[in-house]
């Protein structure tokens, strides 16, 4: 079985070219020995009958046409799983680096994953409170949702990534086993020991995997490690019946690696140079999250992008939005104005938030208050552009009450502290108190029942103090 | 005996045959060991080129590639309606049983159950003379469906013997025929059809009468015809899938075919889940019952994604040609468009603009161009409704996928980003969208709602226009200068905005809105707008009128007003009229 080929006839960038193999399968794994005692991972991308082209995972350094000895493996790339991995940190292709040895098991996963049948996908429902109120109130996050973070260089994502799973793993009071998957892709040394930090500090330390592709780690190994990570969570979800967080960062880090891949390879590029396929490739990252009937675990992902020059219209966040069941956005003006997290709302969505909140998950008033805090929010915008030009003092009664509106919903709403941890009525309430600062006919997005209820009732008295 | 050949290059769904081996174009083929389905894209005098619908990780060069002799087709006959399929027509559900959650390679399954029984009523008897399209039997597919089969369009001969009513597969043969050719030959419940080729037809007839959806921006302001063509684009966020979904819930078609191309799972299992339990108002039936599936996600082969719009668009002229009238959802076709970018891509062809094929705008025609009312070759009369969503790239319009559909389809429903920011739904962008068949449309709505509600429509988008402009003056100097009549046109198109274009989805009332309710509703708006006109006129400021609560009243009937409460209407047209008394008398 295992025969040996030695030498190459080519090495273009990550890619190798090797002829007359007998046998190869496609998008199978090989093992390469270099210069007898350095072994490196690649993947066959391309066959033409005897002519392999190969996708070296740690890259081709000191590799040469003559001193490589390849071994066909017969086997797509492969992990093995238990319930060790807990409590791990991998390498980016899945090799344990934290010095505890190799995974014993028999248990061994195609990293590369099937599609979930629809037909047997279970429609998430489930709210998972994260403590803050924007994601509560506004793009409620539950569980099976992938739903990634938009950011951009230098805006506090990582600190986000960080309260959301820390809140949200310990705020669940249920038996529930939960974990964490970390993947990170091309992540700076310091953000990878930030996350390690604060998941050691919360204690949940022995319950995260980390896959780490670090920055000054082989760039053709990022467009391995989300697979790894999945799988990894796949196995801990499905199998385990464990309820999975999969914080995945940085998908523009995996997107680039794509790119180079590509071109060296030859092919047409799309737009801005990304493959054709980048769609297909980031979808079967990002489906792989969901819930199957009658299996007791869940996978929920948020993945974080940085977007280049802060522009949502980039192909990968532009596809990004494409695939993911929403988007949380943040937005470099809020950051500067010191406001933590610096979420902007409108941009930002849950679509599956409509099934898990309302009474019985929520409140009954929590769908009828998101929708009015964004169109309200919405008139904030109208109000300061104006105001831009005309002047505050020029604006009419109105148009006042929503600028006082918009900054008090951005310092008491949106920003909230590095540790505080909102109950959703708390979040729910505070809604309400801010919505009091504007006259009740304004509020049209509200159901007269609910108004009835939650206007004025409890802010009353805030209300009139805040406007003395 | 079936044509072999052997695998000689693999790059991603492509795979290279080596040599001229007979195979014909859009031919199906099994590939490989596990035999994947692939279908034959080019031919040359070297190589035979091959996408193939499944993924083709462990795909050997050397393995056996062997022709089937048919093109790829579906398999039509009863069962399909409440089913769900992949791109090529594989059952979801018999994948599930046999490879569990997740879909494997090299499934083996029928496209539809062969061992049901069903109750057959045969239409013919014995001497009959038949031909391409004559109904032979009728079967009670769901409890909305009768599906009726038909003789293959290429047949034509006389009935020699039938079997009896009663219980039967779908492979039972029923009907035995001396076709023209003198031969004999069995009709069975299934017929093929490749998905490639239109059903033919023998007329079509003009759009003249309206897809009712019971959602005001669409049924009023931009309605679409039955056999019409209407796209949706918008980007990420704006509501293309929730409109999607409100159209095949509500719109007054037959037959839904709801194509999910590249798009979400949950989405997929949503409308699953949603359908079996929502109620079809008209029928009774659960939603379902009328509804079939087409779910290739986003992360299901390339390939199959490319063939799905089309498995789909056979599908419905399939049940077209029993004399339906069917309405396909295709979500998204620039997922499609995206497909064929890729295939192509992989193919080394020259591409045109942003990578896409030079071919974009053609096979988009030949999809859009499948559409219409049609007079059926066994003289029943059925429609095709297409509507596609679309997903330009950073929601730029400007992209080609966007153009090209726009060149083709009569209905341009453009969602806009600052409506959903505002979650103002349908985010349908009312000056940018139009409708072509409003003129066809007219005489329709003329004798059927009623002979004002085109005027009533044409003043509703006026007042609208008229508030965009006025903004932009608003915009530099603030509203409080406005003269009193241009206020009220804000007021008034602000009642229109709130109370008749945006609906609500989750409302029970809101979610449908029949078109008699439609009228009155406009007919009341406007109504508030002549008597505040007059007030105007009469040098009453804007301010005065604005102190009363009438302008919420009116923009809450959406809620207040169930749609079988029409009579309420005369309350609100009364309190109106006691709106503008009651200011007459206390401030002339």
């Amino acid at each position: 079985m295992s025969i040996e080929y030695l030498g190459l006839s080519e090495i273009n960038g990550p890619l190798i070219v090797l002829e007359g193999v007998q046998g190869a399968a496609y998008d199978e794994i090989v093992e390469l020995t270099v210069e007898g005692n350095k072994h490196k991972l690649g993947r066959i991308v391309e066959i033409y009958e005897d002519k392999a082209v190969i996708q070296v995972f740690e890259g081709t350094e000191e590799m040469s046409l003559k001193n490589t000895h390849t071994k066909l493996t017969g086997h797509p790339m492969e992990i093995a799983l238990s319930e060790d991995i807990l409590g791990r940190v991998f390498s980016g292709i899945g090799e344990p680096i934290d010095g505890l040895g190799p995974i014993i098991s028999d248990v061994k996963k195609d990293v590369n994953g099937e599609p979930l049948n629809p037909y047997t996908r279970e429609y998430p429902r489930n709210f998972i409170k994260t403590g803050i109120s924007t994601i509560d109130c506004l793009t409620t996050l539950i569980r099976g949702q992938k739903l990634p973070i938009f950011s951009g260089n230098g805006l506090p994502h990582d600190q986000l990534a960080a309260q959301i799973v820390r809140q949200a793993s310990l705020g669940s009071d249920s038996d529930e086993e939960f974990a964490i998957v970390f993947g990170a892709m091309g992540l700076k040394h310091d953000v990878a020991e930030f996350f390690r930090r604060t998941f050691e500090e919360s204690g949940a330390s022995s319950h995260v995997v980390m896959f780490l592709n670090l920055a000054n780690d082989p760039v053709v190994e990022r467009l391995i490690t989300p697979k790894v990570a999945l799988t990894a969570a796949e196995y801990l979800a499905f199998e385990k019946g464990m309820h999975i967080l999969v914080v995945l960062t940085d998908m523009t880090s995996f997107a680039e690696a794509m790119r180079e891949v590509s071109s060296s390879k030859g092919e047409i590029p799309s737009r801005k140079g990304y493959p054709g396929y980048l769609y297909s490739e980031l979808a079967t990252i990002y489906e792989r999250a969901g819930i199957i009937k009658g299996s007791k675990g869940s996978v929920t992902q948020i993945p974080i992008l940085t977007m280049p020059n802060d522009d949502i219209t980039h192909p990968i966040p532009d596809l990004t939005g494409y695939i993911t069941e929403g988007q949380i956005v943040l937005e470099r003006a809020l950051h500067q104005k010191a406001i933590y997290p610096p979420i902007n709302v409108l941009p930002s969505l849950s679509r599956l938030m409509k099934d898990g909140i309302g009474e019985g998950y929520t409140r009954e008033d929590h769908q009828d208050l998101a929708n009015q805090l964004f169109s309200s929010y919405a008139r904030v915008g109208d109000a300061r552009a104006l105001a831009s030009v005309i002047g505050e003092d020029e604006l009419s009664p109105i148009d006042k009450k929503y600028l006082q509106f918009g900054t008090a919903f951005e310092n008491e709403f949106i920003s909230q502290g590095l540790m505080e941890d909102r109950s959703i009525e708390d979040t729910l309430n505070l809604g309400w108190k801010l919505l009091a600062i504007l006259p009740r006919e304004e509020l049209d997005r509200v159901d007269t029942k609910i108004l009835d209820k939650y206007y004025h009732t409890s802010t009353a008295d805030e209300t009139s103090s805040s406007e003395a | 005996m079936n044509l072999t050949g052997t695998i000689y290059g693999i790059n991603g769904p492509i795979v290279y045959l080596k040599g001229n081996l007979g195979f014909k174009m859009s031919e199906m083929v099994l590939v490989g060991k596990e035999k994947l389905v692939g279908e034959v894209i080019a031919l040359t005098k070297d190589t035979t080129t091959i996408q193939v619908f499944e993924e083709t990780t462990g795909l050997k060069p050397g393995e056996e590639v062997v022709a089937t002799g048919s093109a790829i087709s579906v398999t039509l006959a009863p069962g399909i309606i409440g089913n769900i399929f992949d791109g090529i027509e594989r059952p979801l559900k018999e994948i599930a049983k046999q490879s569990g959650a997740f879909i494997s390679r090299g499934v083996n399954v029928d496209s539809l159950d062969t061992k049901k029984l069903w109750d057959v009523h045969i239409t013919v008897s014995e001497g009959d003379k038949i031909y391409g399209g004559t109904i032979i039997a009728e079967t009670r597919e769901t409890r909305a469906i009768v599906h009726k089969s038909m003789v293959p369009p290429t047949v034509n001969g006389t009935v020699i013997k039938v079997v009896p009513d009663g219980q039967y597969t779908i492979n039972d043969p029923l009907v035995t025929i001396r076709n023209d050719q003198g031969e004999e030959q069995e009709l069975t419940l299934t017929q093929k059809w490749p998905i490639r080729i239109p059903r033919p037809t023998t007329k079509r007839y003009a759009a003249d009468r309206p897809l009712v959806t019971g959602q005001r921006i669409l049924d009023t302001l931009f309605p679409i015809a039955k056999g019409g063509t209407a796209a949706i684009p918008g980007g990420f966020g704006t509501g293309k899938t929730m409109t999607q979904h409100q159209l095949a819930k509500w719109c007054d078609a037959d037959i839904i075919v709801y194509i999910g191309c590249g798009e979400r799972g949950n989405e997929m299992t949503e409308v699953l889940e949603d359908f079996s339990k929502l109620v079809d108002p008209k029928s009774g039936n659960p939603l379902l019952d009328r509804t079939t599936l087409i779910a290739n996600t986003s992360n299901m082969p390339v390939a199959a994604r490319e063939a799905s719009i089309y498995t789909g668009i056979t599908l419905a002229e399939y049940y077209r040609d029993m004399g339906y009238h069917v309405a396909i959802m295709a979500d998204s076709t620039s997922r499609w468009a995206e497909a064929l970018r890729e295939l192509s891509g992989r193919l080394e062809e020259m591409p045109a603009e942003e990578g896409f094929p030079a071919y974009l705008a053609s096979r988009l025609s030949a999809f859009y161009e499948r559409a219409g009312f049609m007079s059926n070759l066994n003289g029943t009369e059925g429609s095709v409704s297409i509507i596609g969503a679309v997903s330009p790239q950073g929601g730029d319009f400007s992209e080609p996928v966007t153009q090209n559909t726009k060149r083709f389809v009569r209905c341009f429903w453009a969602l806009d980003k600052s409506l959903a920011y505002a979650r103002h739904f349908p985010a349908i962008q009312w000056l940018t969208s139009y409708s072509e068949y409003v003129s066809d449309l007219t005489p329709w709505y003329t004798k059927n709602v009623g002979s004002n509600f085109i005027d009533l429509r044409n003043q509703l988008i006026s007042l609208l226009t008229q508030e965009s402009q006025l903004n932009e003056i608003v915009k530099l100097i603030g509203s409080d200068v406005l003269p009193d009549d241009q206020k009220l046109v804000l007021e008034i198109a602000r009642v229109v905005r709130l109370g008749f274009v945006q609906q609500n989805a989750y409302h029970p009332s809101d979610t449908y809105v029949p078109l008699e309710k439609q009228l009155k509703m406009m007919e009341t708006i406007m109504h508030l707008y002549e008597q505040c006109k007059k007030l105007i006129a009469m040098n009453m400021p804007m301010t005065l009128l604005k102190e009363n609560d009438i302008f919420e009243k009116i923009i809450s009937i959406k809620y207040d007003v169930a749609n079988d409460e029409l009579d309420k209407f005369n309350d609100y047209k009364k309190a109106i009229d006691d709106f503008y008394n009651h200011l007459l008398e206390t401030n002339a």
